[in-house]
């Protein structure tokens, strides 16, 4: 769990570095290269198998360790927990639905049109104008809110995964667990950050 | 002080419970909230009615034989102390408390806000202990123990297994308690020999006693009256991994 969550955790910052060149700069071609090398490369053609891997066994231990948690509580408290913890940690299950909710669509939108849809051609051979796809997208203010929505839900279940899963690693002292969770919010501000800002820049382009 | 209190009333572990409404007056701020208690049930015992079980015993916050949820926290709204040790004052005066049993598959309720923490104990039998032969008790200073790992040893051994990180955690999950055990074992020469094999033991006689697992979330350190730092579940991670791994 804590594994593939850190592994998810460094496929955003790739992901947010390439997505990042439609926004930064002027020329499309930059960003479609950078794509089409993504979607062609072999090494990274494995790596896709193992990214796919990464998310279905985070998925999959997610749901077998939430089911045995409702189960460890069968009659809940009439009173809701007035403990001193952060809100992010006890609503990780819930922002998980909204994020995969958001994946499902994302990748119908984008991973699935780019292998298998009809996407136009560039003025080079094979490579496709994926950047105009997404400043297509992007034209849609609802597409904008939802994306960046969804952005701020994945931002609450960094904060908490993040930090926990060098926990559950067993990384857990005076010393280094003040840096991790420093860290872990810089991440976060940075992921959002860079995520939410592509919709809203093209939006308003 | 006069008080209104909702606590769950259940016959025995078979039957539905559900909560019942009391009032309560002239309660001194000074007295504690077992007292408070002790008040309702006298009441209770000269109407003819059945008083309210909980469980108590030495009430000076050492035994962890008391333990109930108290307005969303177990052992109330005070920090580092068991139920037995919170004191009225803590309380508005008119105001609602709410009083419920742990909450926990592997704790069932017994009557009203009694549960059975066996389970705790079974965890224990199962393989919270030293089985190498350790010999005698050694002369002083002859095994030499760092000072740091002597007091984190103490610090976790210091668990009174009250169940309230059980009670607090949103997975009703042991691993506090459990890491507790393991790192006050762990820590010191006779328990280290065995200190993977019996984070091992503990974690899976845990699962298989029905407790929740660990998100991290935190609420077993809040909530914890003798300051048990999360620290340790990092601790017996670190042991489980080195079991499974080497």
């Amino acid at each position: 769990m804590s594994l593939a969550g850190i592994f998810l955790i460094t496929f955003l910052l790739v992901h947010l570095g390439i997505n990042l060149l439609v926004i930064l700069n002027e020329d499309p071609m930059v960003f479609n290269r950078a794509a089409h090398f993504m979607g062609t490369n072999k090494v990274i053609k494995i790596f896709e198998i193992v990214l796919f891997g990464g998310f279905l066994l985070h998925i999959i231990y997610a749901l077998i360790l939430q089911v045995q948690n409702w189960l460890a509580r069968p009659k809940r408290y009439h009173k809701m927990t007035r403990s001193d913890t952060s809100a992010f940690s006890r609503w990780m299950i819930h922002t998980a639905l909204i994020v995969f909710a958001f994946l499902a669509i994302h990748l119908a939108d984008f991973y699935f049109k780019a292998k298998f849809g009809d996407v136009g051609e560039t003025s080079e051979e094979g490579v496709h104008d994926l950047a105009s796809l997404i400043i297509d997208k992007f034209q849609m203010p609802g597409f904008v809110i939802f994306y960046v929505a969804s952005f701020i839900f994945l931002g609450f279940h960094l904060i908490h995964g993040f930090q926990s899963a060098f926990k559950t690693l067993g990384l857990n002292n005076k010393t280094y667990t003040p840096v991790i969770q420093v860290l872990s919010i810089l991440y976060t501000i940075i992921v959002v950050g860079g995520f939410t800002a592509i919709p809203i820049v093209i939006y308003f382009q | 002080m006069d008080l209104k209190l909702k606590i769950w009333r259940q016959k025995n572990a078979s039957e539905r419970g559900r909560f019942v409404n009391y009032k309560i007056s002239n309660i001194s701020p000074d007295s504690s909230f077992l007292e408070m208690l002790d008040v309702l049930n006298e009441e209770l015992i000269s109407f003819g009615e059945e008083p309210v079980v909980f469980d108590h015993d030495c009430r000076e916050g050492i035994c962890g034989t008391c333990g109930m949820y108290i307005n969303g926290r177990p052992h109330g709204p005070d920090e580092l102390i068991t139920a037995c040790q919170l004191h009225m004052r803590k309380f508005r005066d008119g105001e609602t408390i709410v009083i419920e049993p742990w909450r926990a598959r592997a704790f069932p309720v017994i009557k009203d806000l009694m549960v059975d923490r066996s389970a705790f104990d079974e965890l224990m039998q199962d393989s919270g202990y030293v089985s190498v032969n350790t010999g005698n008790a050694p002369d002083a200073n002859t095994i030499p123990v760092q000072k740091e790992q002597a007091d984190l040893s103490m610090d976790a051994a210091t668990c009174i297994g009250c169940g309230a990180c059980v009670a607090a955690c949103k997975n009703a999950s042991a691993m506090l308690f459990v890491s507790a055990k393991v790192s006050h074992l762990a820590l010191l020469p006779q328990g280290r020999v065995e200190a993977k094999k019996r984070a091992a033991l503990m974690v899976a006689k845990m699962d298989a006693l029905g407790f929740g697992n660990c998100t991290n979330t935190g609420a077993c350190e809040a909530e914890c009256p003798k300051g048990i730092k999360l620290t340790n579940i990092a601790r017996l991670n670190r042991e489980y991994y080195k079991a499974s791994i080497f």
